[in-house]
């Protein structure tokens, strides 16, 4: 059999955090009841007027400049035009002509090293309604609530030749997205979505083959299910002497193939042109500037940097900065508790740990960076035993206990000064010969009260084995 | 020259634009659109060699509002437009989605 290589270049959308649609005032909250987040503008009613929200186009520059893009500071919206219930206006406001990015790249990293995947280019357009297939009714129902909450679509070129590579490109853009605060990039919440453009040749051959693009790809699993499902079809049609067809498939996770959509679906015949109801937007060098000098610090400066000032290795920093929000948690606490190691320890063994048995996202988590860093602090002046420490950490995990007086109410406190032990040891004897008496003679029963007693008097500031230890060698001394 | 408005292209223009169009409406869509199409070919005749397209008459631009929600639910508003609806959605016929 020849050989074959795999072509593939992605669409992915991404939905923007801006607080409202890209056209109109309605929220972009995500799981409101049906049709709450709708107006006439999102609704496509005749005569209503689009306005574009300014934070959109910040964000798009901002993922622009992240992607190392050339900006295009004349832009334009432009109508794409269909019929599906789930476009009311019946086109779809998008970019065609000039859209506000183009010809950047990302690197990516995998086992084979560090590749650079170039992006085409980054347009802004508005999402689609939901449409629901009602069994009972045997008819569709549509929800707009999604329709006019922006996106920016980033067209890759096709640069990518396997699935671990597309995987490492979206981990890539979530991050970056997630890092520049432009969006969450949920999967499952669909605020990230994948097209995927396939096709396969002879290894060696420079033309590329006929294409498909799937569509349907909500998880990187099934992103990367989709992908070594399409080359396998692809190939064993060439090997039949059979040729590919250019058409749009369906992936479908359950049955873990895919088919072709019909034809009317597929029409590729959008009759674009500009939209006359949006002015154009010019995009001033102050504004690009004013954004290049905003741009918070990324995840590959920051795993730089965690190397460099905490000595940390790339391997931990890596870890440490997979999250934005779990990476300046950690910093917090780093930089608190003045050891940095030590912290990137607790983050990756406990944190980490704690996150994945409770099944917690980063943006779930919490705790005040200040309690992790009095618990380190305790646990280096040997104040807290590190097993104790764990088990405080648990209670700072859940309900963000303050660690310091926990440990002081819970007695688990280590008390370095023996003296205090000793003093309060002799004490408590002295002060009760009668069940002094009853322990030498071997009454064990007392031993607790003994404890109790001392525990009481100590008030938390040494730990029970220790006041134990002490009262069983006394006992034993003065048999 | 223009492009001929033939048989084949009428269908696909019905087909885009979702028209039911009889026999005889067909043959006086293809003449309207000849129409047009032959005054486009007029326009071609003059030199813009020099000139910018133009795509909006109006000088101004960046026009944009702030991110602030404005709008509440009014979804009753809403759906009062629709033909037909369900369950507070818009009742449509079946679609595969
Ligand atoms: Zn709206």
């Amino acid at each position: 059999m020849k050989q074959y290589e795999t072509v593939i270049g992605l669409e992915v959308h991404v939905e923007l955090a801006t607080k409202t649609k890209i056209f109109c005032g309605c929220s972009t909250e995500f799981g409101g009841a049906p049709n709450t987040h709708t107006c006439p503008v999102c609704t496509g009613m005749p005569g209503s007027l689009p306005v574009l929200n300014r934070q959109v186009v910040e964000f798009a520059l901002k993922a622009g400049i992240a992607a190392n893009c050339r900006i295009n500071q004349y832009c334009r919206f432009d109508r794409k035009n269909y019929f599906y219930p789930d476009n009311p206006q019946n086109y779809q406001i998008s970019q065609l002509y000039l859209p506000i990015c183009q010809d950047g790249w990302v690197e990516i990293e995998t086992s084979a090293g560090k590749k650079k995947i170039r992006i085409h280019e980054m347009h802004m357009e508005e999402d689609a309604g939901k449409l629901i297939h009602d069994e009972w009714e045997d008819c569709s129902l549509v929800d707009y609530n999604r329709s006019g909450v922006p996106l920016i679509e980033i067209v890759s070129e096709p640069d990518m030749r396997s699935a671990e590579e597309v995987i490492a490109y979206l981990e890539k853009l979530r991050c970056m997205m997630q890092y520049l605060g432009v969006s969450d990039c949920k999967l499952q919440e669909g605020s990230m979505r994948a097209d995927v453009n396939l096709s396969v040749r002879e290894v060696g051959s420079e033309t590329f083959g006929t294409r498909t693009e799937m569509k349907n790809l909500n998880s990187f699993k099934a992103i990367a299910r989709a992908i070594d499902g399409e080359r396998e079809r692809q190939i064993e049609l060439l090997e039949m002497g059979r040729a590919v067809v250019q058409e749009t498939r369906r992936w479908d996770d359950n049955k873990e193939s895919s088919h072709a959509m019909r034809s009317k679906e597929d029409a590729k015949d959008y009759r674009y042109f500009p939209d006359p109801d949006l002015l154009p937007v010019h995009i001033s060098d102050e504004w690009i500037a004013r954004l290049k000098a905003s741009q918070p610090e990324l995840r590959e400066e920051k795993q730089q940097r965690y190397q460099e000032e905490y000595g940390l290795s790339a391997y931990d920093a890596g870890l440490l900065t997979e999250s934005r929000i779990l990476s300046e948690k950690y910093e917090e606490t780093a930089d608190l508790c003045g050891n940095p190691k030590k912290a990137a320890n607790w983050f990756m063994v406990e944190v980490l740990r704690l996150m994945k048995d409770r099944g917690l996202e980063p943006e779930q988590v919490t705790f005040t960076p200040g309690h992790l860093a009095d618990l380190i602090q305790m646990v280096e002046r040997k104040e807290v035993s590190a097993q104790n420490a764990k088990k405080v950490f648990e209670k700072v995990f859940e309900e963000d206990i303050d660690p310091v007086s926990y440990i002081e109410e819970h007695g688990l406190k280590i008390v370095e000064d023996t003296g205090l032990l000793e003093e309060t040891l002799q004490k408590i004897l002295e002060e009760n010969p009668g069940p002094l008496q009853e322990l030498l003679g071997g009454k064990e029963k007392v031993f607790g009260f003994f404890v109790g007693k001392m525990m009481k008097e100590l008030k938390g500031k040494a730990s029970p084995d220790a006041v134990r230890e002490a009262l069983t060698k006394e006992i034993e001394k003065r048999k | 020259m223009a492009k001929i408005i033939d048989d084949e292209t009428i269908e696909n223009v019905c087909i885009l634009a979702k028209l039911a169009l009889t026999e005889e409406e067909k043959e006086k869509a293809k003449a309207d659109m000849q129409k047009m199409l032959d005054y486009v070919d007029k326009l071609d005749e003059l030199d813009t060699e020099a000139v910018e397209p133009l795509t909006h008459i109006f000088g101004s631009d960046n026009v944009f509002r702030d991110d602030v929600v404005t709008n509440g639910d009014c979804r009753k508003e809403m759906l009062a437009n629709a033909p037909k609806a369900r369950e507070w959605q818009y009742q449509v016929p079946k679609t595969i989605g």
